[in-house]
């Protein structure tokens, strides 16, 4: 079977996800299957096959298994969407369209994606201005303290770190492609410790001073932590030096630890972590502000589910009588509880599962690329995928505090479906680089 | 490259296992404790969800029911408000209040599967219904009695001595339980079931325990004679009867009949403490009602220490015997438990549990639960209580509560005019106990009004004890 026949196979599992999700969803609301609802699940479909034609046109090579993947993340994310709000499930709809418009775009832009390379350092200023946009006044979207979004009135609310990731991985994988030789062989050992050559290791000092920029000024630290990880994980896969990640890590600590009791946002974010069933933090009554409301509700919210879920369409969401949401932000943030509350902890595997296979993909293809760039492309770009799941994730489940980054492929919001439909998209494009057979 | 590649996904799998362990630990290991955590308002809303059973009187009357509000929720509403108010209580799951049968039969309200079912539902994911459940109350009999309390403070309370069912309790001041905010129109309007939770001066009434006490330990006879002479020293002060009268030597019968202090306070004196304590014990003196409500509203009767206000251990040489046995001495008790003392006459010397909850009925109609009467102690051979029963009925034939006689019914009963508040206050407490008819005992009422200016039991509380009786014994199942 062709590569692009086991990716329409492997198209089945997402397409079932959808029409048991959509069938839960109305058997549990007791009216029976309206045309309308059906066109959801329909269309949703439709857009998925499109996605695989668009691939099947252009990427013949390209690996089989991404998009199903991505498909199948999709539909999760829409069913659980759909059952939280319909209205935000057609939006949801409309933005997979727009992402696909642009997921098309960019394989058919940058066929040869290795000539992004020359743009490297003008990505990375357009990274680093949409990363600081939400501080400006007048344009930044406070949301829980931290800065997080432009907000264009009456369209939507911009995320511009979702983009900037993608930049800032095209960046990295750019610069490191030229200096990695020169950060191995010019390093110095000294007291056993690796220091790589101050001029070429430069760069990378930036990068810390951005994620502790980022730290300092948007008060976000999912993302710094995202950002930050995506360039360890790089320069390790450029250097393979373990050391750089020590000291990387070190430094990050250290920083993080100082901004993090100076800034009264990011300390309150710590005590909400490390205390979230205090009832003074729960009510919000305190005179630090600390407020463990959400991620207490998370936890509480995944206890419901239990090992199995209550069902489709069964948890509890709103307040009766009210239209408050019990958890908030059900649909983008803390969808993983959601989910977890519904399908259980069986099926919140099930989500991870399918995250993990994706960035398995996705490393897959940075070991059969060809040359550093793309190598070094397709590694930083799971990464910060992988990353990106593990900072909400880890948030919603206490593994770590919880900053506001959406789940991938699933939350509801136009920003994160379009920025990752164009990591996919470059992803796949690397892949079906690194996948064509050699002409002899 | 390939090497770190690998490594850096190790990592990643290690950190996805994390996030696994950490949902395990919500979803499984941490599960019960969350949902139980009291910050949780899950818990409160799954049980909004619950179509509670409803709650009725003996005759079917419905006194307490669920009404469907938004999402799927229900609440509860009471039909006869204050009318059952006190027994009935209230459930209001949003605050998180409870009180009454609605509290102590909650489980059984709101089909709370136990055991194998259980487990068995929650396999099949089955939504809670509620089982409705039947009370032993009579709504008659109850609307008779607040007619009769006529506004004032005090509590009837009806039950039939063979099984413990209670038929009426009732209290002033009540409350509206479909409102608890609202203000009534009683001064000193309380949610407290003064017919269990009272602290009441019982009076003679508590003459027959004495009776009891001194007859069936082999002490005294019906027609064993004592001084009644006026006043005489009980415990190093003088204590007088009613109008300081000097009986002379009469029989218990007759020192019952007209409740002459001096002779029952002898007769507890010389039946000594440890007997004493024994009886009261026996007849539930001691320890809080053996009754369906939640422990919180029942409080136990028994002696207080006039000095510190401090419960008596039972049997304490500090007690003044004489006292208690006239009912004085510090005496506490409720209306409840002089049901209870007058019931175990009545039925031969068996002391039934008292009971409110008849049966549970489920949702197909079948009763899942019927609740049979249990003996709750053997207070006094048939003999004894053959004995007292008669006394019971000179004191209505002939004595201080012939405003209980009435045609044609053969009511049994003993009074009681407690003096409280301080010396020369004038203030009492009125009481009457009794049962009807005296060969086969079906009704026990006990009536108590509080603080009323000088009235006697006799003339207050037991002609509403009296009509009361009436009207259960003329209905079909009395």
């Amino acid at each position: 079977m062709s590569a692009r026949n086991r990716e329409l196979v492997g198209l089945i599992p997402a397409s079932l996800l959808v029409t048991a999700g959509f069938a839960g969803v109305f058997i549990q609301r007791s009216n029976a299957l309206s045309n309308v609802s059906l066109t959801y699940g329909a269309i949703f479909l439709g857009l998925c096959l499109v996605g695989h034609l668009v691939i099947r046109a252009t990427l013949p090579y390209a690996d089989p298994y991404m998009f199903p993947l991505v498909a199948l993340l999709a539909s999760f994310g829409i069913v659980m969407i759909y059952r939280i709000d319909t209205i935000a499930a057609r939006q949801q709809a409309q933005w997979f369209v727009l992402g696909l418009i642009l997921f098309a775009a960019t394989i058919i832009a940058f066929r040869d994606y290795r000539k992004l390379e020359r743009y490297r350092y003008t990505i990375a200023a357009v990274s680093l201005v949409l990363l600081v946009l939400p501080r400006v006044p007048g344009l930044g979207d406070q949301v829980n303290g931290a800065y997080l979004g432009i907000h264009i009135p009456g369209v939507f609310v911009f995320q511009p770190t979702e983009f900037a990731k993608i930049g800032f991985v095209i960046f990295l994988a750019s610069y490191l492609r030229d200096t990695r030789q020169v950060l191995v062989l010019g390093a110095r050992r000294i007291l056993g410790v690796t220091i790589p050559p101050l001029k070429h290791f430069g760069p990378v000092l930036v990068i810390w001073g951005l994620a502790m920029l980022i730290l300092f000024l948007l008060h976000d630290v999912g993302s710094s932590l995202m950002f930050y990880g995506a360039l360890l994980s790089t320069l390790y896969v450029a250097t393979s030096r373990v050391s750089f990640v020590v000291v990387g890590l070190v430094a990050f600590g250290l920083g993080a630890w100082y901004i993090g009791s100076h800034v009264p946002h990011i300390n309150a974010r710590v005590q909400e972590w490390l205390h979230p069933l205090t009832p003074s933090y729960y009510s919000g009554r305190n005179p630090a502000q600390i407020s463990s409301y959400q991620l207490a509700n998370s936890m509480f919210a995944q206890a419901a589910g239990g090992m199995f879920g209550q069902g489709f369409g069964q948890a509890t969401l709103t307040i009766p009588g009210t239209h408050s949401f019990l958890l908030p932000a059900p649909s983008t943030d803390m969808i993983y509880a959601v989910i977890t509350d519904e399908l259980g902890l069986f099926g919140a595997a099930a989500v991870l599962i399918a995250y993990l296979m994706l960035i398995a993909r996705g490393f897959k293809t940075a070991i059969l690329a060809r040359d550093s760039f793309s190598t070094l492309l397709a590694a930083g770009l799971s990464s910060v995928l992988a990353l990106q799941v593990f900072v909400i994730v880890g948030g919603v489940t206490r593994v770590i505090p919880l900053t506001g980054v959406t789940l991938p492929f699933i939350s509801y919001g136009g920003s994160s479906i379009i920025a990752n439909l164009v990591l996919l998209a470059l992803l796949l494009l690397v892949s079906d680089r690194a996948r064509r057979p050699v002409l002899a | 490259m390939n090497a770190p590649i690998a490594r850096v996904f190790a990592l990643f799998i290690v950190l996805f296992g994390l996030l696994l362990v950490w949902t395990s630990r919500w979803t499984v290991f941490d599960s019960k404790a969350l949902q139980t955590n009291p910050l949780n308002a899950r818990t409160v809303i799954d049980q909004e969800k619950i179509d509670t059973g409803k709650l009725l009187a003996a005759d079917g009357t419905v006194l307490a029911k669920s009404v469907p509000g938004p999402d799927h929720t229900f609440s509860r509403t009471y039909p006869t408000g204050s009318l059952f108010a006190q027994p009935v209580g209230y459930s209001y799951v949003k605050t998180g209040q409870d009180a009454g049968l609605e509290l102590s039969d909650g489980d059984y309200l709101r089909g709370v599967q136990t055991g194998i079912n259980a487990i068995i539902g929650q396999l099949g994911g089955s939504t809670q219904v509620g089982d409705n459940v039947y009370t032993t109350l009579d709504p008659k009999a109850q609307r008779l009695a607040y007619q009769l309390l006529a506004g004032r403070a005090g509590s009837v309370v009806a039950l039939d001595p063979r099984t413990g069912a209670v038929r009426a309790m009732a209290s002033l001041p009540s409350y509206d339980d479909n409102n608890l905010k609202a203000p009534c129109n009683l001064p000193g309007c309380s949610q407290l079931n003064s017919a269990s939770q009272a602290h009441d001066v019982a009076g003679s009434t508590f003459k027959i325990v004495t009776t009891v006490a001194g007859i069936d330990s082999g002490k005294f006879t019906p027609t064993s004679v004592v001084n009644g002479n006026s006043p005489r020293l009980v415990s190093g002060f003088p204590l007088a009867n009613d109008g300081n009268t000097s009986w002379g030597p009469q029989t218990l019968t007759v020192a019952l009949t007209n409740s002459i202090n001096t002779i029952f306070a002898q007769v507890a004196e010389q039946v000594g403490r440890p007997t004493m304590t024994e009886y009261m014990k026996r007849f539930g003196f001691y320890s809080k009602p053996p009754i369906d409500l939640p422990p919180g509203e029942l409080v136990a009767s028994r002696p207080y220490s006039l000095i510190n206000g401090k419960p008596y251990a039972p049997g304490s040489p500090n007690e003044d015997i004489g006292r208690i046995g006239i009912g004085q001495g510090g005496l506490l008790v409720t209306p409840l438990q002089m049901a209870m003392v007058a019931a175990a006459v009545a039925n031969g010397g068996r002391l039934m549990a008292p009971h409110l909850t008849d049966r549970v009925v489920n949702a197909d109609g079948q009763t899942v639960v019927q609740v049979k009467p249990t003996l709750y102690s053997q207070v006094m051979k048939p003999s004894t209580a053959q004995a007292v029963s008669q006394m019971m009925r000179n004191v209505v034939e002939e004595g201080t509560g012939q405003a209980a006689n009435l045609g044609g019914l053969t009511v049994a009963g003993k009074t009681g005019t407690a003096s409280i508040g301080t010396t020369g206050s004038n203030l009492t407490e009125p009481w009457f106990i009794g049962f009807a008819p005296v060969q086969n005992p079906r009704i026990v009422v006990a009536v108590t009004i509080d603080r009323t200016q000088g009235q006697f039991g006799g003339t207050v509380a037991a002609p509403i004890a009296a009509a009361i009786m009436k009207l259960i014994l003329s209905e079909p199942n009395g």
